[in-house]
């Protein structure tokens, strides 16, 4: 079932969508992407590259889940447009990564109509990570 | 910039704003589009429009499509303009930086599909360079964008590269 732009409203939220991260989600995303990049993989070179904590994940797989959150709250009848995020803060093994994001605007554009969200991605200790934006295309 | 280091190299200079060759990816695979999209939902089942060809066929798409992160150039031999030393900055003693990713912005068009192969060209636009907490920081922001073999836009990225 697709979510409706008629039935959407500014201030809306995105269901919440998480993920915890660790070497099972950041060793698939490796294979998937060939993102062999030794901090991904080794915590001393997750330290050599400035992170005491260790081994850290893949910027792109945090945006993956900003779209496959996207995807999971319009549907596969509604069409992600643009999303885009900056990489403010490393996850951490073991963090627990939360899209978040709140309806801004919706226009009709292009023959599309058009919903405009403001995005981010919290961890557990409430750190917004990754703030962004997403443009959605909505029956 | 500052103290007069700089990470930007005549390779850069010459590049910027002008797009670079192009390259195409292998031929998108339900496999590819599958295994991906198990990578990025897991531990949950993705979506059956990226895996099940009965149930896509009965939505408006007609059959499979990739999530629109795919990346059909992650296992392709040609890895891209990006990935030579030259054009990621280098170090004032010649050794190599440390990347990672800063960002990006996608806007998109046609979704991927099986038996899709993608043309991609791209270009450097600029960049500034800060001290920063992993010292001496280099930012690029590149433009790179994708086209299916109809010619149809797939995908314009903007990104940001961190080089210290």
């Amino acid at each position: 079932m697709s979510l409706r732009f008629k039935d959407i409203e500014v201030g809306d939220r995105l269901p919440d969508w998480s993920r915890k991260t660790s070497f099972p989600e950041w060793n698939r995303y490796a294979a998937v992407n060939h993102e062999f990049v030794p901090f991904h993989m080794d915590d001393e070179a997750g330290r050599a590259a400035g992170n005491p904590k260790g081994a850290f994940g893949m910027g792109n797989l945090r945006y993956a889940y900003i779209v496959n959150a996207l995807h999971d709250w319009i549907g596969d009848e509604g069409i992600v447009r643009e999303a885009g995020c900056q990489h403010r803060v490393l996850n951490c093994k073991d963090d627990v990564l939360t899209v978040v994001g709140e309806v801004t605007e919706k226009v009709i554009e292009d023959g599309e109509q058009r919903v405009r969200l403001e995005i981010n991605v919290v961890n557990q200790d409430g750190v917004p990570t990754c703030p962004g934006h997403a443009v959605v295309v909505l029956p | 910039m500052s103290g007069g280091v700089t990470y930007v190299t005549d390779t850069m200079r010459e590049a910027q704003g002008k797009w670079g060759e192009k390259r195409t990816s292998p031929p998108i695979t339900e496999t590819d589009i599958r295994r991906w999209s198990i990578a990025t939902f897991y531990p949950e089942k993705p979506p059956r429009i990226y895996w099940d060809p009965e149930y896509a066929a009965t939505t408006r798409w007609g059959g499979i499509i990739a999530p629109p992160d795919f990346n059909p150039f992650a296992w392709s031999f040609d890895r891209g303009p990006s990935a030579r030393l030259s054009m990621r900055g280098q170090r004032p003693d010649g050794s190599a930086v440390t990347g990672m990713n800063g960002g990006q912005t996608d806007t998109y068009g046609a979704p991927m599909r099986p038996g899709d192969a993608i043309t991609e060209r791209s270009r450097l636009i600029g960049w500034w360079e800060q001290e920063g907490r992993l010292g001496h920081t280099l930012f690029a922001r590149s433009e790179i964008e994708w086209r299916n073999q109809n010619d149809e836009h797939v995908r314009t990225r903007l990104s940001i590269g961190v080089r210290f």
